[in-house]
Protein backbone atom coordinates (compact mmCIF):
# COMPACT_ATOMS: atom_id res chain seq x y z
CA UNK A 1 0.00 0.00 0.00
CA UNK A 2 1.63 3.03 -1.05
CA UNK A 3 0.00 5.95 1.42
CA UNK A 4 0.98 6.35 4.50
CA UNK A 5 -1.34 7.31 7.45
CA UNK A 6 -0.52 10.62 7.46
CA UNK A 7 -2.05 11.33 4.18
CA UNK A 8 -3.77 14.67 3.84
CA UNK A 9 -7.51 14.17 4.52
CA UNK A 10 -9.13 14.51 0.86
CA UNK A 11 -12.41 16.32 0.17
CA UNK A 12 -15.42 14.95 2.11
CA UNK A 13 -16.69 11.88 0.50
CA UNK A 14 -13.78 11.72 -2.22
CA UNK A 15 -13.44 8.29 -3.40
CA UNK A 16 -10.08 8.22 -5.32
CA UNK A 17 -9.70 4.70 -7.51
CA UNK A 18 -5.84 4.71 -8.51
CA UNK A 19 -5.81 1.49 -9.74
CA UNK A 20 -7.08 -1.31 -6.92
CA UNK A 21 -7.26 1.29 -3.73
CA UNK A 22 -10.21 3.35 -2.18
CA UNK A 23 -10.18 5.78 0.09
CA UNK A 24 -13.06 7.39 1.86
CA UNK A 25 -12.68 10.43 3.92
CA UNK A 26 -15.58 11.80 6.01
CA UNK A 27 -15.84 14.08 8.95
CA UNK A 28 -18.45 14.89 11.51
CA UNK A 29 -19.14 16.64 14.31
CA UNK A 30 -20.32 15.48 17.71
CA UNK A 31 -21.02 17.53 20.92
CA UNK A 32 -18.92 15.52 22.89
CA UNK A 33 -15.22 16.03 24.72
CA UNK A 34 -12.41 14.68 22.44
CA UNK A 35 -11.19 12.52 25.04
CA UNK A 36 -14.89 10.95 25.44
CA UNK A 37 -15.03 10.09 21.75
CA UNK A 38 -11.49 8.85 21.73
CA UNK A 39 -11.79 6.61 24.41
CA UNK A 40 -15.13 5.10 22.45
CA UNK A 41 -13.43 4.35 19.95
CA UNK A 42 -9.95 3.27 21.41
CA UNK A 43 -12.06 0.11 22.08
CA UNK A 44 -12.81 -2.27 19.03
CA UNK A 45 -15.44 -3.95 20.76
CA UNK A 46 -17.35 -0.82 20.70
CA UNK A 47 -17.37 0.04 17.13
CA UNK A 48 -18.74 -2.95 16.53
CA UNK A 49 -22.29 -1.44 17.16
CA UNK A 50 -21.51 1.46 15.09
CA UNK A 51 -21.21 -1.20 11.99
CA UNK A 52 -24.05 -2.92 9.16
CA UNK A 53 -21.95 -5.66 8.24
CA UNK A 54 -19.13 -6.35 10.98
CA UNK A 55 -20.17 -10.48 12.19
CA UNK A 56 -17.55 -10.04 15.07
CA UNK A 57 -14.66 -8.35 16.98
CA UNK A 58 -12.42 -10.03 19.46
CA UNK A 59 -9.66 -8.26 20.82
CA UNK A 60 -6.34 -10.00 21.00
CA UNK A 61 -4.36 -7.61 22.22
CA UNK A 62 -4.06 -3.56 23.40
CA UNK A 63 -3.13 -3.19 19.81
CA UNK A 64 -4.50 -5.90 18.39
CA UNK A 65 -7.60 -6.87 17.30
CA UNK A 66 -9.54 -9.97 15.28
CA UNK A 67 -12.32 -8.94 12.67
CA UNK A 68 -14.85 -10.67 10.71
CA UNK A 69 -16.96 -9.09 7.95
CA UNK A 70 -19.50 -10.40 6.44
CA UNK A 71 -18.21 -10.93 2.74
CA UNK A 72 -20.02 -11.46 -0.70
CA UNK A 73 -21.68 -14.80 -1.34
CA UNK A 74 -22.00 -15.73 2.23
CA UNK A 75 -18.27 -15.60 2.43
CA UNK A 76 -16.74 -14.33 5.65
CA UNK A 77 -13.73 -12.07 5.39
CA UNK A 78 -11.38 -12.00 7.76
CA UNK A 79 -7.98 -9.87 9.41
CA UNK A 80 -5.90 -9.10 12.29
CA UNK A 81 -6.10 -5.49 12.52
CA UNK A 82 -3.09 -3.39 14.54
CA UNK A 83 -2.88 0.34 15.92
CA UNK A 84 -0.10 1.80 14.77
CA UNK A 85 -0.51 5.15 16.13
CA UNK A 86 -2.47 5.90 19.62
CA UNK A 87 -2.07 9.45 20.73
CA UNK A 88 -4.57 9.62 23.33
CA UNK A 89 -7.78 11.85 23.09
CA UNK A 90 -6.09 12.98 19.50
CA UNK A 91 -5.52 10.39 16.47
CA UNK A 92 -5.57 6.62 16.22
CA UNK A 93 -4.53 4.91 12.95
CA UNK A 94 -4.54 1.02 12.17
CA UNK A 95 -4.13 -1.41 9.81
CA UNK A 96 -4.38 -4.85 8.22
CA UNK A 97 -1.17 -6.99 9.14
CA UNK A 98 0.64 -8.47 6.43
CA UNK A 99 -1.72 -11.05 4.34
CA UNK A 100 -4.73 -9.98 5.08
CA UNK A 101 -7.47 -10.82 2.19
CA UNK A 102 -8.50 -7.10 1.65
CA UNK A 103 -5.39 -5.02 2.79
CA UNK A 104 -7.22 -1.81 4.23
CA UNK A 105 -5.73 0.78 6.90
CA UNK A 106 -7.13 4.27 8.29
CA UNK A 107 -7.07 6.74 11.15
CA UNK A 108 -9.37 9.02 12.73
CA UNK A 109 -8.76 12.09 14.51
CA UNK A 110 -10.50 13.83 16.96
CA UNK A 111 -10.23 17.92 16.96
CA UNK A 112 -11.53 20.51 18.86
CA UNK A 113 -14.48 22.84 16.92
CA UNK A 114 -14.63 26.38 17.08
CA UNK A 115 -15.57 27.47 20.72
CA UNK A 116 -19.18 25.80 21.45
CA UNK A 117 -19.16 23.45 18.74
CA UNK A 118 -18.26 19.96 19.47
CA UNK A 119 -15.18 17.85 18.57
CA UNK A 120 -14.81 17.18 14.58
CA UNK A 121 -14.05 13.72 13.96
CA UNK A 122 -11.85 13.58 10.68
CA UNK A 123 -11.85 9.88 9.16
CA UNK A 124 -9.97 8.76 6.58
CA UNK A 125 -9.84 4.87 5.41
CA UNK A 126 -8.58 2.86 2.64
CA UNK A 127 -8.68 -0.59 0.92
CA UNK A 128 -6.83 -2.63 -1.08
CA UNK A 129 -8.99 -5.63 -2.90
CA UNK A 130 -7.10 -8.43 -4.36
CA UNK A 131 -7.68 -8.93 -8.02
CA UNK A 132 -9.54 -12.31 -9.81
CA UNK A 133 -13.14 -12.93 -9.17
CA UNK A 134 -13.59 -12.59 -6.17
CA UNK A 135 -11.55 -9.57 -6.05
CA UNK A 136 -14.26 -7.93 -8.03
CA UNK A 137 -16.36 -9.37 -5.34
CA UNK A 138 -15.01 -7.88 -2.59
CA UNK A 139 -14.15 -4.47 -4.70
CA UNK A 140 -17.85 -3.96 -4.98
CA UNK A 141 -18.43 -4.70 -1.17
CA UNK A 142 -15.12 -2.79 -0.02
CA UNK A 143 -15.00 -0.18 -2.47
CA UNK A 144 -18.37 0.76 -3.43
CA UNK A 145 -19.82 0.47 0.14
CA UNK A 146 -17.34 2.41 2.38
CA UNK A 147 -18.61 5.76 1.75
CA UNK A 148 -22.13 4.56 2.50
CA UNK A 149 -20.69 2.47 5.30
CA UNK A 150 -18.34 4.80 6.95
CA UNK A 151 -21.66 7.91 6.62
CA UNK A 152 -23.78 5.91 8.43
CA UNK A 153 -21.04 4.47 10.89
CA UNK A 154 -19.76 8.08 11.86
CA UNK A 155 -24.11 9.01 12.04
CA UNK A 156 -24.31 5.98 14.33
CA UNK A 157 -21.19 7.20 16.27
CA UNK A 158 -22.77 10.82 17.14
CA UNK A 159 -26.27 9.58 18.06
CA UNK A 160 -24.68 6.85 20.50
CA UNK A 161 -22.51 9.72 21.68
CA UNK A 162 -25.32 12.47 21.89
CA UNK A 163 -28.49 10.46 22.83
CA UNK A 164 -27.24 7.24 24.26
CA UNK A 165 -29.11 5.45 21.27
CA UNK A 166 -28.87 4.36 17.96
CA UNK A 167 -31.67 5.55 16.76
CA UNK A 168 -34.18 2.87 14.89
CA UNK A 169 -37.57 3.56 12.96
CA UNK A 170 -38.18 0.09 13.37
CA UNK A 171 -42.00 -0.74 14.10
CA UNK A 172 -45.30 -1.76 12.30
CA UNK A 173 -45.90 -1.95 8.82
CA UNK A 174 -48.78 -2.87 6.64
CA UNK A 175 -48.85 -6.02 4.71
CA UNK A 176 -47.54 -4.07 1.47
CA UNK A 177 -44.49 -5.55 -0.35
CA UNK A 178 -41.82 -3.62 1.11
CA UNK A 179 -39.50 -3.29 -1.77
CA UNK A 180 -42.49 -1.92 -3.84
CA UNK A 181 -41.13 1.83 -3.66
CA UNK A 182 -43.08 4.91 -4.93
CA UNK A 183 -41.00 7.30 -7.12
CA UNK B 1 -53.70 -3.47 16.36
CA UNK B 2 -55.52 -1.37 13.68
CA UNK B 3 -53.51 1.19 11.72
CA UNK B 4 -53.77 3.32 8.36
CA UNK B 5 -51.58 2.18 6.01
CA UNK B 6 -50.24 3.95 2.28
CA UNK B 7 -50.49 1.40 -0.20
CA UNK B 8 -50.18 3.98 -3.47
CA UNK B 9 -51.90 6.57 -4.80
CA UNK B 10 -54.97 7.27 -3.12
CA UNK B 11 -55.12 4.45 -1.69
CA UNK B 12 -55.01 4.25 1.88
CA UNK B 13 -56.26 1.44 4.07
CA UNK B 14 -57.03 0.33 7.46
CA UNK B 15 -55.48 -3.43 8.04
CA UNK B 16 -54.13 -5.43 11.23
CA UNK B 17 -50.41 -4.69 12.09
CA UNK B 18 -48.19 -5.94 14.73
CA UNK B 19 -47.87 -3.79 17.88
CA UNK B 20 -45.20 -1.15 18.25
CA UNK B 21 -42.30 -2.17 20.67
CA UNK B 22 -40.03 -0.32 23.28
CA UNK B 23 -36.86 -0.94 20.67
CA UNK B 24 -34.62 2.18 22.51
CA UNK B 25 -33.77 2.94 26.28
CA UNK B 26 -36.05 7.00 25.63
CA UNK B 27 -38.97 5.40 23.81
CA UNK B 28 -42.43 4.65 24.46
CA UNK B 29 -45.56 4.03 23.40
CA UNK B 30 -48.86 5.53 23.49
CA UNK B 31 -52.26 4.36 23.14
CA UNK B 32 -53.56 6.70 20.85
CA UNK B 33 -56.86 8.36 21.58
CA UNK B 34 -57.29 11.30 18.88
CA UNK B 35 -55.35 11.71 15.70
CA UNK B 36 -56.14 13.86 12.84
CA UNK B 37 -55.48 13.95 8.81
CA UNK B 38 -52.87 16.43 7.99
CA UNK B 39 -52.93 18.88 4.88
CA UNK B 40 -49.60 17.14 4.43
CA UNK B 41 -50.91 13.83 4.60
CA UNK B 42 -52.42 14.58 1.61
CA UNK B 43 -49.26 15.20 -0.21
CA UNK B 44 -48.69 11.41 0.22
CA UNK B 45 -52.38 10.20 -0.32
CA UNK B 46 -51.31 12.05 -3.83
CA UNK B 47 -47.81 10.59 -4.40
CA UNK B 48 -45.92 13.66 -4.30
CA UNK B 49 -43.69 12.55 -1.71
CA UNK B 50 -41.18 10.59 -2.56
CA UNK B 51 -39.68 7.20 -0.90
CA UNK B 52 -42.80 6.30 0.47
CA UNK B 53 -43.49 2.16 0.73
CA UNK B 54 -46.54 0.54 0.87
CA UNK B 55 -47.67 -0.93 4.19
CA UNK B 56 -46.08 2.45 5.83
CA UNK B 57 -47.92 3.30 8.40
CA UNK B 58 -49.75 6.88 8.27
CA UNK B 59 -50.06 10.19 10.74
CA UNK B 60 -47.96 12.73 12.51
CA UNK B 61 -50.84 14.24 14.47
CA UNK B 62 -51.44 12.23 17.13
CA UNK B 63 -52.43 12.57 20.87
CA UNK B 64 -52.87 9.61 23.75
CA UNK B 65 -52.15 7.91 26.63
CA UNK B 66 -48.65 6.46 27.55
CA UNK B 67 -49.10 2.89 28.31
CA UNK B 68 -45.58 1.91 28.26
CA UNK B 69 -41.88 3.68 28.64
CA UNK B 70 -38.61 2.35 28.19
CA UNK B 71 -35.62 1.87 30.71
CA UNK B 72 -33.99 5.39 30.41
CA UNK B 73 -37.67 7.23 31.63
CA UNK B 74 -38.20 4.92 34.45
CA UNK B 75 -36.99 7.41 36.96
CA UNK B 76 -38.02 7.45 40.49
CA UNK B 77 -41.30 9.70 41.56
CA UNK B 78 -41.55 13.11 40.63
CA UNK B 79 -37.93 12.57 38.73
CA UNK B 80 -39.51 10.30 35.69
CA UNK B 81 -40.06 12.34 32.71
CA UNK B 82 -42.78 10.85 32.00
CA UNK B 83 -45.21 7.80 33.93
CA UNK B 84 -47.54 5.37 32.58
CA UNK B 85 -51.32 6.76 32.33
CA UNK B 86 -49.97 10.35 31.62
CA UNK B 87 -52.22 12.26 29.21
CA UNK B 88 -49.60 13.47 26.49
CA UNK B 89 -50.15 15.55 23.05
CA UNK B 90 -46.98 14.32 20.56
CA UNK B 91 -45.04 16.77 18.21
CA UNK B 92 -44.71 15.53 14.41
CA UNK B 93 -41.34 15.45 14.12
CA UNK B 94 -38.92 13.81 16.14
CA UNK B 95 -35.97 15.71 17.93
CA UNK B 96 -33.24 14.28 20.61
CA UNK B 97 -32.90 17.34 22.52
CA UNK B 98 -29.00 16.71 22.75
CA UNK B 99 -27.58 17.36 19.79
CA UNK B 100 -26.42 21.45 18.66
CA UNK B 101 -29.93 22.02 16.61
CA UNK B 102 -32.28 20.92 19.30
CA UNK B 103 -29.83 22.95 22.08
CA UNK B 104 -30.35 26.28 20.02
CA UNK B 105 -34.19 25.01 19.36
CA UNK B 106 -33.88 23.96 15.88
CA UNK B 107 -35.73 20.89 17.03
CA UNK B 108 -37.07 20.38 12.93
CA UNK B 109 -33.10 20.38 12.14
CA UNK B 110 -32.32 17.80 14.70
CA UNK B 111 -29.01 15.83 13.81
CA UNK B 112 -29.34 12.28 15.49
CA UNK B 113 -33.84 11.28 14.52
CA UNK B 114 -33.29 10.15 11.48
CA UNK B 115 -31.67 6.66 11.56
CA UNK B 116 -28.27 6.32 9.90
CA UNK B 117 -29.47 4.12 6.85
CA UNK B 118 -32.17 6.58 5.89
CA UNK B 119 -30.29 9.66 6.17
CA UNK B 120 -28.81 9.09 3.03
CA UNK B 121 -31.91 10.04 0.68
CA UNK B 122 -32.61 13.77 1.94
CA UNK B 123 -28.31 14.16 2.12
CA UNK B 124 -28.62 13.66 -1.66
CA UNK B 125 -31.84 15.65 -2.37
CA UNK B 126 -31.16 18.46 0.39
CA UNK B 127 -27.39 18.50 1.15
CA UNK B 128 -27.40 17.53 4.87
CA UNK B 129 -29.65 14.51 6.32
CA UNK B 130 -32.87 15.96 7.73
CA UNK B 131 -34.58 15.00 11.21
CA UNK B 132 -36.86 12.22 11.59
CA UNK B 133 -40.94 12.66 11.20
CA UNK B 134 -43.72 10.04 12.01
CA UNK B 135 -45.22 8.67 8.60
CA UNK B 136 -43.90 10.88 6.52
CA UNK B 137 -41.75 8.60 4.12
CA UNK B 138 -38.51 7.11 4.67
CA UNK B 139 -36.76 10.39 3.46
CA UNK B 140 -37.54 11.88 6.85
CA UNK B 141 -36.83 8.26 8.70
CA UNK B 142 -39.67 5.41 7.64
CA UNK B 143 -41.35 6.03 11.78
CA UNK B 144 -44.88 4.56 11.46
CA UNK B 145 -47.17 6.90 12.33
CA UNK B 146 -49.94 7.75 14.71
CA UNK B 147 -53.08 7.20 12.39
CA UNK B 148 -53.09 3.44 14.70
CA UNK B 149 -54.17 2.09 18.01
CA UNK B 150 -50.64 2.22 19.53
CA UNK B 151 -47.49 4.33 18.57
CA UNK B 152 -43.99 4.20 19.47
CA UNK B 153 -42.41 7.42 20.43
CA UNK B 154 -38.75 7.95 20.59
CA UNK B 155 -36.79 10.19 22.61
CA UNK B 156 -40.10 10.49 24.69
CA UNK B 157 -38.83 12.46 27.50
CA UNK B 158 -38.22 15.81 25.03
CA UNK B 159 -41.19 15.62 22.47
CA UNK B 160 -44.73 14.38 24.22
CA UNK B 161 -46.19 17.53 26.66
CA UNK B 162 -48.25 16.35 29.46
CA UNK B 163 -51.58 17.76 29.11
CA UNK B 164 -53.69 19.23 32.27
CA UNK B 165 -56.96 18.26 33.37
CA UNK B 166 -59.97 20.15 31.66
CA UNK B 167 -58.72 20.14 28.16
CA UNK B 168 -60.52 17.97 25.77
CA UNK B 169 -58.30 16.05 23.18
CA UNK B 170 -59.48 18.20 20.68
CA UNK B 171 -58.68 21.37 22.39
CA UNK B 172 -55.10 19.96 22.53
CA UNK B 173 -54.61 17.60 19.47
CA UNK B 174 -53.44 20.40 17.19
CA UNK B 175 -50.76 21.39 19.43
CA UNK B 176 -48.82 18.43 17.50
CA UNK B 177 -48.25 20.29 14.59
CA UNK B 178 -50.54 22.83 12.78
CA UNK B 179 -51.14 25.39 15.72
CA UNK B 180 -47.27 25.50 16.36
CA UNK B 181 -46.90 25.09 12.47
CA UNK B 182 -49.39 28.39 11.69
CA UNK B 183 -47.51 30.04 15.18
CA UNK B 184 -43.84 30.12 13.40
CA UNK B 185 -45.37 30.93 10.40
CA UNK B 186 -46.78 34.57 12.04
CA UNK B 187 -43.65 34.57 13.80
CA UNK B 188 -41.39 34.07 11.23
CA UNK B 189 -43.00 37.40 9.62
CA UNK B 190 -41.52 39.66 12.17
CA UNK B 191 -44.78 41.41 13.12
CA UNK B 192 -44.26 44.59 14.21
CA UNK B 193 -47.32 47.07 14.95
CA UNK B 194 -48.97 48.21 11.88
CA UNK B 195 -48.25 45.20 9.87
CA UNK B 196 -50.20 44.14 7.42
CA UNK B 197 -49.54 39.70 6.97
CA UNK B 198 -51.08 38.35 3.99
CA UNK B 199 -51.95 34.73 4.21
CA UNK B 200 -51.97 32.37 0.27
CA UNK B 201 -53.95 29.37 1.93
CA UNK B 202 -56.98 29.35 4.14
CA UNK B 203 -56.38 25.50 5.24
CA UNK B 204 -55.80 24.53 8.67
CA UNK B 205 -51.72 25.79 8.90
CA UNK B 206 -53.48 28.83 6.88
CA UNK B 207 -56.20 29.35 9.70
CA UNK B 208 -53.45 28.61 12.55
CA UNK B 209 -51.50 31.30 10.91
CA UNK B 210 -53.90 34.22 10.75
CA UNK B 211 -54.85 33.77 14.45
CA UNK B 212 -51.84 34.14 15.57
CA UNK B 213 -50.34 36.90 13.22
CA UNK B 214 -53.17 38.80 14.72
CA UNK B 215 -52.31 36.99 18.49
CA UNK B 216 -48.79 38.62 18.08
CA UNK B 217 -49.80 42.18 16.82
CA UNK B 218 -50.61 42.10 13.20
CA UNK B 219 -52.67 45.47 12.36
CA UNK B 220 -54.49 43.24 9.53
CA UNK B 221 -54.67 39.91 8.01
CA UNK B 222 -55.37 39.35 4.57
CA UNK B 223 -56.48 35.50 3.51
CA UNK B 224 -56.44 34.45 0.13
CA UNK B 225 -58.11 31.16 -1.14
CA UNK B 226 -61.36 30.34 -3.53
CA UNK B 227 -62.88 27.84 -1.19
CA UNK B 228 -66.03 29.77 0.32
CA UNK B 229 -66.40 28.04 3.87
CA UNK B 230 -62.26 28.41 3.99
CA UNK B 231 -62.15 32.15 3.40
CA UNK B 232 -65.59 32.84 5.63
CA UNK B 233 -63.36 30.67 8.39
CA UNK B 234 -60.48 33.23 7.85
CA UNK B 235 -63.06 36.38 8.21
CA UNK B 236 -64.53 35.40 11.37
CA UNK B 237 -60.93 34.99 12.40
CA UNK B 238 -60.97 39.15 11.85
CA UNK B 239 -58.96 38.46 8.43
CA UNK B 240 -59.79 40.59 5.16
CA UNK B 241 -60.62 37.97 2.74
CA UNK B 242 -59.88 37.63 -0.88
CA UNK B 243 -61.05 35.25 -2.97
CA UNK B 244 -58.17 34.67 -6.26
CA UNK B 245 -61.13 33.17 -8.06
CA UNK B 246 -62.53 36.58 -7.64
CA UNK B 247 -60.06 39.41 -7.87
CA UNK B 248 -56.64 39.62 -9.50
CA UNK B 249 -54.85 39.29 -6.31
CA UNK B 250 -51.67 41.18 -7.06
CA UNK B 251 -53.69 44.41 -7.57
CA UNK B 252 -56.42 43.71 -4.93
CA UNK B 253 -53.00 43.39 -2.25
CA UNK B 254 -51.75 46.79 -3.86
CA UNK B 255 -55.35 48.20 -2.97
CA UNK B 256 -55.67 46.99 0.66
CA UNK B 257 -52.62 48.35 1.61
CA UNK B 258 -52.16 51.99 0.18
CA UNK B 259 -49.78 50.79 -3.06
CA UNK B 260 -47.25 49.50 -0.29
CA UNK B 261 -47.36 45.92 -0.33
CA UNK B 262 -47.80 43.33 2.30
CA UNK B 263 -45.55 43.83 5.23
CA UNK B 264 -45.17 40.21 5.03
CA UNK B 265 -46.69 37.09 3.01
CA UNK B 266 -47.46 33.76 4.03
CA UNK B 267 -47.49 30.49 1.78
CA UNK B 268 -49.61 28.56 3.50
CA UNK B 269 -49.93 26.36 0.71
CA UNK B 270 -47.14 24.53 -0.35
CA UNK B 271 -46.41 22.32 -3.46
CA UNK B 272 -49.54 21.86 -4.67
CA UNK B 273 -50.52 24.85 -5.35
CA UNK B 274 -53.86 25.55 -7.58
CA UNK B 275 -55.05 27.28 -10.31
CA UNK B 276 -55.04 28.03 -13.57
CA UNK B 277 -52.01 30.57 -14.28
CA UNK B 278 -49.79 29.66 -16.93
CA UNK B 279 -47.10 29.01 -15.04
CA UNK B 280 -49.00 26.56 -12.54
CA UNK B 281 -50.17 24.67 -15.74
CA UNK B 282 -46.78 24.15 -16.63
CA UNK B 283 -45.10 22.88 -12.79
CA UNK B 284 -48.16 20.73 -13.11
CA UNK B 285 -47.58 19.14 -16.41
CA UNK B 286 -44.08 19.00 -15.23
CA UNK B 287 -44.43 17.59 -12.07
CA UNK B 288 -46.96 14.33 -13.71
CA UNK B 289 -44.07 13.37 -16.10
CA UNK B 290 -41.14 14.04 -12.97
CA UNK B 291 -39.60 16.91 -14.05
CA UNK B 292 -40.18 19.06 -11.62
CA UNK B 293 -41.68 17.89 -8.04
CA UNK B 294 -43.27 21.16 -7.23
CA UNK B 295 -45.48 23.45 -7.95
CA UNK B 296 -45.00 26.84 -6.91
CA UNK B 297 -47.75 29.14 -7.83
CA UNK B 298 -48.30 30.38 -4.59
CA UNK B 299 -44.41 30.97 -3.64
CA UNK B 300 -44.22 33.05 -6.83
CA UNK B 301 -47.12 35.15 -6.17
CA UNK B 302 -45.93 35.87 -2.82
CA UNK B 303 -42.31 37.05 -3.91
CA UNK B 304 -44.20 39.47 -6.26
CA UNK B 305 -46.63 41.10 -3.79
CA UNK B 306 -44.35 41.53 -0.73
CA UNK B 307 -43.06 44.67 -0.10
CA UNK B 308 -39.54 45.79 -0.62
CA UNK B 309 -37.73 45.19 2.91
CA UNK B 310 -40.55 42.59 3.80
CA UNK B 311 -40.30 38.97 5.08
CA UNK B 312 -41.82 35.90 3.19
CA UNK B 313 -42.69 33.14 5.64
CA UNK B 314 -43.28 29.72 4.05
CA UNK B 315 -45.10 27.08 6.21
CA UNK B 316 -45.96 25.34 3.04
CA UNK B 317 -44.41 22.24 2.40
CA UNK B 318 -42.31 21.74 -0.54
CA UNK B 319 -40.03 18.40 -1.38
CA UNK B 320 -38.03 18.89 -4.31
CA UNK B 321 -37.21 21.19 -7.23
CA UNK B 322 -38.82 23.94 -8.94
CA UNK B 323 -38.18 26.16 -11.78
CA UNK B 324 -38.83 30.16 -12.73
CA UNK B 325 -38.24 31.21 -9.09
CA UNK B 326 -38.60 34.81 -9.01
CA UNK B 327 -35.02 35.97 -8.20
CA UNK B 328 -34.99 39.22 -9.20
CA UNK B 329 -37.66 40.04 -7.49
CA UNK B 330 -36.19 38.40 -4.62
CA UNK B 331 -33.08 39.84 -4.36
CA UNK B 332 -34.26 43.52 -5.86
CA UNK B 333 -37.00 44.05 -3.49
CA UNK B 334 -34.13 43.07 -0.64
CA UNK B 335 -36.33 40.33 0.62
CA UNK B 336 -35.82 37.98 3.73
CA UNK B 337 -37.35 34.48 3.87
CA UNK B 338 -37.90 32.10 6.48
CA UNK B 339 -38.95 29.13 6.18
CA UNK B 340 -38.65 24.92 7.38
CA UNK B 341 -40.33 22.34 9.24
CA UNK B 342 -41.87 23.94 12.70
CA UNK B 343 -40.01 23.71 15.66
CA UNK B 344 -43.07 21.84 17.38
CA UNK B 345 -41.13 21.12 21.53
CA UNK B 346 -40.12 25.02 20.97
CA UNK B 347 -43.73 25.84 20.79
CA UNK B 348 -45.92 23.43 22.16
CA UNK B 349 -46.14 24.79 25.83
CA UNK B 350 -46.29 28.06 25.37
CA UNK B 351 -49.24 27.62 23.05
CA UNK B 352 -50.95 25.06 25.18
CA UNK B 353 -50.56 28.12 27.60
CA UNK B 354 -52.60 30.18 25.10
CA UNK B 355 -55.08 27.59 25.49
CA UNK B 356 -55.42 27.11 28.75
CA UNK B 357 -56.08 30.85 28.93
CA UNK B 358 -59.02 30.94 26.12
CA UNK B 359 -57.19 33.12 23.74
CA UNK B 360 -57.73 30.84 21.41
CA UNK B 361 -59.88 27.61 20.91
CA UNK B 362 -58.10 25.05 18.21
CA UNK B 363 -61.48 23.25 17.53
CA UNK B 364 -62.99 25.38 15.37
CA UNK B 365 -60.76 23.93 12.33
CA UNK B 366 -62.63 20.39 13.13
CA UNK B 367 -65.17 19.40 10.26
CA UNK B 368 -65.42 15.75 10.73
CA UNK B 369 -65.06 13.27 13.18
CA UNK B 370 -64.91 9.78 12.22
CA UNK B 371 -63.50 6.52 13.54
CA UNK B 372 -60.43 5.56 12.60
CA UNK B 373 -61.92 2.45 11.00
CA UNK B 374 -62.97 4.82 8.61
CA UNK B 375 -59.51 6.91 7.87
CA UNK B 376 -59.95 6.11 3.83
CA UNK B 377 -63.32 7.66 3.54
CA UNK B 378 -61.61 10.46 5.72
CA UNK B 379 -58.81 10.96 3.54
CA UNK B 380 -60.91 10.76 -0.06
CA UNK B 381 -63.55 13.43 1.75
CA UNK B 382 -60.56 15.97 2.99
CA UNK B 383 -59.18 15.66 -0.89
CA UNK B 384 -62.17 15.83 -3.11
CA UNK B 385 -63.80 18.67 -1.01
CA UNK B 386 -61.18 20.60 0.67
CA UNK B 387 -64.37 23.37 0.87
CA UNK B 388 -66.17 21.84 3.57
CA UNK B 389 -63.68 19.87 5.15
CA UNK B 390 -60.68 21.51 7.16
CA UNK B 391 -59.95 19.28 9.52
CA UNK B 392 -60.79 15.24 10.01
CA UNK B 393 -60.23 13.90 13.40
CA UNK B 394 -60.08 10.41 13.94
CA UNK B 395 -60.70 8.29 16.79
CA UNK B 396 -59.20 4.89 17.42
Amino acid sequence: MPTDTDAPITPANLVKQPGDQTYVSRAITIDRSRDVLYAFWRDPKNLQRLMDNVERIDVVDERRSHWVVKGPAGADIEWDSLIVEDDPGRRIAWRAEEGAQVANRGWVEFRDGPPGRGTEVHALIEYDAPGGVLGRLIAKLFQREPNTQTRRELRRFKQLMETGEITTSEGPRGAGRHEKEEA
Amino acid sequence: MRALTWHGKHDVRVETVDDPKIINPRDLILKVTATAICGSDLHIYDSFIPSMMAGDVLGHEFMGEVVEVGPALRGEGDNAPLKVGDRVVVPFNIACGNCRPCKTGQFSGCDNSIPAEKGDISEVAYGHAVSGIFDYSHMTGGYAGGQAEYVRVPYGDVGPVKVPDGLTDEQVLFLSDIFPTGWMAAENCGIEAGDTIAVWGCGPVGQFAIRSALLQGAAKVIAIDHHANRLAMAKAAGAEVLNYHEVKVREALMELTGGRGPDACIDAVGMEAHGFSPDNIADAAKAAVRLATDRTHALREVIMACRKGGHVSVPGVYGGVTDKFPVGAFMEKGLTMKTGQTHTQKYMKQLLELIQLGQIDPTFVISHRLPLEEAAQGYRLFKDNQDEVTKVVLRP
